[in-house]
């Protein structure tokens, strides 16, 4: 009984933080009836009709369902594998740097860009990837190419967003590699030049081992993001001139949804990603938790 | 001593070069915009600008300050600040000083920690996100922008990380002196956990400062825009076909690139202004949150 006097102060602290998450995120979470319903506003969740399966339909019956779905997974996994296999290569770079103020300077810089929105970058790339005058076109002519239309084209449109967004994030994604990095032990390393290991066999048989558990942890949480292939990012520099080749789930939700105002069409395709999404999440922390026992808390 | 052979020191060299490279890449394009953006618009547009202005002048800083639509966006983008900041934190505080405790203390703990956590893997989606708080008549309200977003799930579990591995004793012997939760939490946890509240904050901060699709589709008159919003209309919403074939030689088109670079610089500012603290302690914070045994 003294047990739980002392405890309700703890109850009373969770209550703005439940009632809170309750109404944004559980109550949203019923909403999903409207993928069952031809959701009419005015009529809320309770007095739509319902029409069962039908959004559903008209879900695979939607001109472009197979390009968006291709289009999210080629972008996402072309992110995922570049997103990572670089940030690896500049830790390990990063780490051979002995200079702590060239170090120190490189990581200030190449941190930035991670923290400016995609609003931002994006007005950036627009201006820079211009046909006229823009900074890389310029820079391509010098070599003789004439002006290309990154954002217009649609053999070049999901290149710049893998670019760009490997551009944005690889920096900081090496934050976690070099804190692997510095926690690998020192005498391996000295094991390794007894042996008479030069400084790339070191990295292969020593750095890369050591890093190993993150990486795997990585790579199997990114599962669970395969079709998140960036909504900012495309939302912000797509068109409908390379809907063939940028447009994502997500944009398109945003589409049907806020745009053509079809609630209901809109949930459902949501809820298609959502469903598909969980099962990779539920897979992903399974072999994350089975092959480096992480646990998220 | 080592004595470093030819090819060591070629690699040395070649590695520094290829770093700082790579590091100016990372940054160049924001200094292009800024040059830009003080540079002659009849230069700008003829693409002579590079990475100093030419022609060095203001007016399109002038021009900018001067619009009552991005004064006003400015205010609305700091009062989501330091609303949704001061909120965020006061929650992320209360909700994660509970769940910090061993379960065996506190019975109820798992439950609330799977209520809270389980949010981050199931949500309904775009749609129903937006008709609740349509439905709750937040539409073109600050509220909408600071409240749906207040518990952030991350943060919690960032900070709740932090209180875990500070010493027990702490809290057991100010038990003994007969303290409750809550003076423990505001004379012992939140003094000496300032490094991870002061991350979390500043990750917040940023957030709010960044965001701009809920402005997008929750505000629906202009005045009531977020910066970033009120950026993303003017800056991106253009006719790319239109822009492909003409060439922009307009008097009024060619000063729009200035007046878009000093747009999308006075944008970046304050997270430039911001970004010194924030690198001192996001390393930490990342490490802590993602990397733990």
């Amino acid at each position: 009984m003294a047990k739980l006097w002392r405890n309700w102060p703890l109850h009373v602290m969770l209550i703005p933080g439940v009632i809170l998450i309750f109404i944004f995120s559980y109550v949203p979470l019923a909403g999903i009836v409207m993928a069952f319903q031809k959701f009419i506003p005015s009529q809320g969740w309770f007095s739509s009709p319902w029409i069962g399966l039908r959004n559903f339909e008209y879900m695979l019956e939607l001109p472009d369902i197979e390009r968006i779905i291709r289009n999210t997974l080629t972008i996402s996994a072309m992110k995922i594998v570049a997103g990572q296999v670089l940030p690896i290569g500049i830790a390990i770079l990063l780490n051979e740097l002995k200079n702590r103020i060239v170090k120190r300077g490189v990581q200030t810089l190449i941190y930035l860009p991670h923290f400016l929105s995609w609003v931002l970058l994006g007005g950036i790339l627009i201006d820079i990837l211009s046909t006229e005058g823009g900074l890389v076109n310029q820079f391509l002519g010098w070599f003789g190419v004439q002006p290309i239309f990154f954002l217009g084209s649609n053999d070049w449109f999901p290149f710049v967003l893998v670019f760009s967004d490997v551009w944005k994030e690889f920096g900081f994604s090496t934050i976690v590699y070099l804190a692997a990095i510095t926690s690998i032990d020192p005498s391996l390393y000295e094991a390794a030049y007894v042996d008479g290991g030069g400084k790339f066999k070191q990295v292969i048989h020593v750095t890369l081992p050591g890093m190993l558990p993150i990486i795997v942890l990585v790579a199997t949480l990114s599962l669970g993001n395969v079709l998140n292939a960036g909504f900012e990012q495309v939302f912000n520099l797509y068109s409908p001139q390379v809907y063939e080749s940028g447009d994502i789930i997500d944009t398109r939700v945003y589409r049907i949804g806020l745009v053509d105002v079809q609630y209901g069409l809109a949930t459902a395709v949501g809820l298609f990603k959502s469903v598909v999404s969980l099962v990779l999440v539920g897979i992903s922390y399974y072999l994350a938790y089975r092959l480096v026992n992480y646990r998220i808390f | 001593m080592e004595y470093p052979s030819l090819s060591r020191k070629l690699f040395i060299g070649v590695n520094y070069i290829f770093l700082i490279t790579l590091a100016l890449v990372c940054i160049l394009p924001l200094v292009h915009i800024f040059a830009l953006s003080l540079s002659a618009p009849s230069v700008a547009a003829a693409g002579m600008v590079k990475f100093f202005p030419v022609g060095l002048n203001f007016n399109a800083y002038q021009h900018i300050l001067s619009q009552k639509e991005f004064l006003d966006a400015f205010f609305v983008s700091v009062q989501r600040l330091v609303l949704g900041t001061s909120l965020s934190m006061a929650l992320t505080i209360l909700t994660a000083y509970p769940l910090s405790k061993e379960s065996k203390n506190f019975k109820s703990r798992s439950y609330y920690a799977w209520y809270f956590v389980v949010t981050i893997f199931i949500s309904g989606g775009l749609i129903p996100w937006y008709m609740t708080i349509r439905m709750l008549g937040m539409i073109d309200s600050l509220w909408a922008l600071v409240l749906p977003g207040a518990v952030a799930v991350f943060n919690i579990i960032l900070l709740l990380n932090f209180f875990r591995n500070l010493p027990r004793e702490l809290e057991e012997s100010a038990f003994i002196d007969g303290a409750g939760h809550f003076r423990i939490m505001l004379r012992i946890f939140i003094p000496i956990s300032m490094p991870g509240i002061a991350t979390v904050c500043l990750f917040t901060m940023v957030n709010h400062w960044n965001a701009w699709f809920d402005g997008l589709i929750l505000m629906n008159r202009n005045e009531n825009y977020p910066l970033q919003t009120y950026l993303q209309t003017v800056v991106m919403q253009q006719d790319f076909s239109v822009m492909a074939q003409s060439s922009l030689t307009g008097m009024q088109e060619i000063s729009n690139r200035t007046v878009k670079s000093a747009q999308i610089f006075l944008g970046s500012l304050p997270i430039l202004l911001v970004y010194p603290f924030l690198q001192r302690y996001f390393v930490k914070g990342i490490v802590l949150g993602s990397v733990k045994g």
